[in-house]
């Protein structure tokens, strides 16, 4: 054992020389391999800043171009069977109606608030399509389409947004904050970028867990700088974790326009910078996103790392229901997005197909604004919560201090009831 | 001759000592646990950090999903307390995140979204406010705003606070009462090694978000005999560390021990009994035992390092004022730190130590 141990430390010695002295001899002249930990590297004697115009923007990946051909057979070896293009059209068409009728609900003063997705149907209903149910999903807000796509059902999007006594988040929080434990779809929160460390944690304990699965994470490049995108990117890659970044880069942040919100090439350029797999797309090109999005599950899953995925588009309505958008951009802008949209251009392209038709077009219209307008007037006769469950869920079990504030309360409405819109509420 | 030798080895010896004092100060004496919370069983000597550590290897033992992260954890902590846990437990349960305390928050709210235990830490309290958003915001909340659907129950958050010495700005703070004013999470501060191991094992296991903070001068000076083994205690509920019958001493940390020795003060130089209740838990507090300690002195004193100004001094004399209006004999009397920041050369100066603590109790009872 000795003997062992004292040849092995020879040998261990001679090998450490030996590498001494390959490195003298690699290196004679004096500029030496950089030793800095962290980071792998070259020292040069050429003084240079590096910046933007150093490196070339990243490009855009697509499938689908504006007059609805395929501009790559792609789409022919990667193969979407027929049914899953129309499932695609159809869940854009639907959350692009619903759009249109609930802004115009909240416009009559119907509901309080909306966030529309028009001009972003692409980017949920593509990256959607590409995952499993069994990915749990952190979104911002503008995301309503990627619960369309898992079977939240239309009416569910009503009565989160009227807070009625169906709401499974009981009308605690504003319209367009939807959430669904069986869609595996975490409840939206209107801080931004909040999630995105959340998302972290949660790829990191999936990882773990050993489950085939990812987390896929929206946000606007707005929210991209906030410091938790930071963190998140961060973290993601320096403890390894299987996410999917998703930016909608729609040009806008409420007013601000993108230009005012970084100066690098977008959000895509920050992946590389970060360590994580990057690719940017064309969010109005439904194909690209679905295409992009499989391939980066795949890649989080069997590597166990983050990718970041930057969707180009435009959000072509209002921020939200408070906001005017002609007031910041023209409406001629707004128009030369419209020639692009995403729905005209996928249409076009299951047209070419021969599996849509003019009167298929007119028939599911019809369906669906039904559908939508059943749901919303079922929606808007539903009574809210009981109020009592504006004091439950703070804590897991109600402490003493809150039971007491409940009981208070009570005793209030039993003297002062008729002041207040008790009758809206489920006795 | 020798006269000389003794007059001038005393004297480097007072200067010595001098000099020590002024590199730490401890300005209260150690009070060993006298738990009723805690039932008798096997017990061995420990500090606070070891204590700490001992909940966290149980906890990781326990429970596999568990698992610790933060600034420096790997290598055991600053301060010791993850000491040996990633040797036992894998660099996979034990490990350095980037420095970034949102980023710490944020990636243990999503941890414990699916139902992993995430025991998180942050270097210093003083640095929990780039956290903010995400306690307060998200992880207090994210019960309530999804109907029950989702929840981050599963994350527990240890900070070292308080006074240290020599702490300054940033290495002295006690943030609990910006915590307390935010519905969803529950929040303790434990005063000795037992006390630390039954709330830490408490926090860990409560269905709930939350925040421990560990007075750091303790996780050494305080050594205790701990019970071997798991125990918990219960959060919201508070102690009655002595019992008395003339005034009600309030607080929580290392300000019961400060209390404590106030109470043998004024035992000694007034005659009168003091009544010591260590909060242990902030939020929920336990107003029950508070109040009824009130009702039978009459007396109370609240004392806090923190400052006084919307200090959690606040909440419980506001509350005090409430339910024990008939009781009252004198004002309540609030001794804290003072409103401004956490001074360095001054410190002395600023902690409501046991002079001002006695000062108070004699108003009190004078008035």
């Amino acid at each position: 054992m000795v003997i062992y141990n004292l040849f092995k430390s020879i040998s261990r010695l001679s090998s450490v020389r030996w590498q001494i002295s390959i490195r003298h001899y690699c290196y004679a002249t004096n500029v030496t391999e950089p030793q800095y930990i962290g980071i792998k590297n070259i020292f040069t004697n050429h003084l240079k800043f590096i910046n933007a115009e150093n490196y070339e923007s990243i490009p855009i990946y697509r499938i689908l171009d504006p007059a609805g051909q395929t501009h790559f057979l792609e789409e022919n070896k990667l193969k979407l069977d027929d049914k899953t293009k129309i499932k695609i059209y159809r869940d854009m068409m639907t959350l692009n109606m619903m759009d249109k009728i609930l802004y115009e609900s909240q416009r009559q003063g119907r509901i309080s608030f909306y966030m529309t997705n028009i001009g972003e149907e692409a980017v949920q209903i593509g990256s959607a399509s590409a995952l499993m149910l069994e990915d749990t999903i952190y979104a911002q807000y503008r995301e309503a389409g990627v619960l369309l796509w898992r079977g939240f059902h239309i009416s569910k999007f009503m009565n989160q947004c009227y807070g009625n006594i169906e709401d499974e988040g009981k009308g605690r929080q504003m319209p367009c904050h939807y959430g669904s434990k069986d869609l595996n779809f975490i409840t939206i929160s209107s801080p931004l970028t909040t999630q995105l460390p959340q998302a972290v944690g949660a790829a990191y304990a999936y990882k773990r867990e050993k489950r085939q699965a990812c987390v896929m994470c929206y946000f606007g490049e707005g929210a991209a700088s906030e410091g938790d995108a930071h963190a998140a990117f961060n973290f993601a890659a320096t403890l390894s974790c299987p996410i999917i970044f998703l930016c909608r880069n729609n040009g806008y942040a409420i007013s601000t326009p993108a230009h005012e919100q970084f100066k690098g090439d977008g959000i895509a350029a920050k992946g590389p910078s970060y360590g994580i797999n990057t690719i940017r797309v064309d969010g109005n090109d439904v194909l690209a996103v679905h295409y992009a999005t499989k391939a980066a599950r795949q890649f989080c899953i069997s590597e166990g790392k983050p990718v970041l995925i930057e969707a180009m588009t435009y959000r072509t309505g209002p921020h939200s229901t408070s906001d005017d958008g002609t007031l910041y951009r023209t409406s001629k802008e707004i128009a030369l997005w419209n020639d692009v949209a995403p729905i005209r251009r996928f249409k076009q392209y299951i047209q070419s197909l021969g599996i849509w038709s003019k009167e298929q077009e007119d028939n599911l219209k019809i369906i669906i604004k039904k559908e939508i307008l059943d749901a919303f007037i079922e929606a808007e006769k539903k009574p809210k919560p009981h109020w009592k469950e504006m004091f439950t869920d703070t804590y897991f079990k109600m402490p003493d201090h809150i039971r007491d504030q409940m009981y208070s309360m009570e005793e209030h409405l039993a003297t002062y009831y008729e002041h207040y819109p008790l009758k809206t509420f489920q006795s | 001759m020798i006269f000389t030798f003794v007059f001038r080895t005393s004297r480097k010896l007072l200067e010595l000592h001098e000099r020590k004092k002024h590199i730490r100060n401890l300005h209260f004496k150690f009070y060993p646990n006298t738990s009723s919370l805690v039932s008798e069983r096997k017990t061995e000597k420990l500090n606070m950090y070891q204590a700490i550590n001992q909940a966290l290897d149980i906890t990781l033992k326990k429970d596999t999903s568990a698992v610790i992260f933060g600034e420096d954890v790997a290598f055991g902590g600053v301060f010791r307390c993850t000491v040996g846990l990633q040797k036992r437990y894998g660099s996979d349960r034990v490990f350095n995140t980037p420095l970034s305390e949102q980023g710490i928050a944020g990636f243990g709210i999503g941890l414990a979204n699916c139902g992993t235990t995430a025991i998180a830490e942050i270097q210093f309290a003083d640095y929990i406010f780039p956290a903010f958003d995400q306690l307060v915001n998200e992880a207090a909340k994210c019960r309530y705003r999804s109907g029950g659907m989702f929840d981050c129950g599963k994350l527990t958050i240890r900070t070292p606070c308080g006074a240290v010495g020599h702490g300054g700005h940033y290495h002295s703070q006690s943030p609990e009462a910006y915590f307390a004013h935010t519905p969803g999470l529950k929040i303790v501060i434990p005063r000795g090694p037992v006390q630390a191991k039954g709330l830490l094992l408490s926090s860990i296991e409560e269905p709930d978000p939350c925040i421990i903070f560990e007075p750091k001068i303790l996780y050494r000076t305080a050594v205790d005999e701990v019970p071997v083994g798991h125990y918990k205690i219960e959060i919201g509920k508070g102690e009655i560390v002595k019992e008395g019958k003339d005034v009600t001493l309030i607080g929580w940390g290392t300000q019961v021990h400060v209390l404590l020795e106030t109470a043998d003060i004024v035992e000694e130089k007034l005659g009168a009994s003091c009544e010591v209740i260590d909060l242990l838990s902030i939020i929920p507090w336990d107003a029950e035992l508070v109040c009824k300690s009130v009702r039978k002195t009459g007396r109370v004193i609240v004392a806090h390092e923190a400052p006084k100004t919307n200090g959690f001094g606040a909440e419980i004399a506001a509350r005090i004022q409430e339910e024990c209006f008939l009781n009252l004999e004198a004002p309540i009397m609030r001794i804290t730190g003072w409103d401004t920041p956490f001074p360095y050369i001054y410190e002395d100066l600023y902690l409501p130590d046991k002079w001002r603590c006695f000062a108070a109790v004699k108003k009190s009872l004078d008035y």
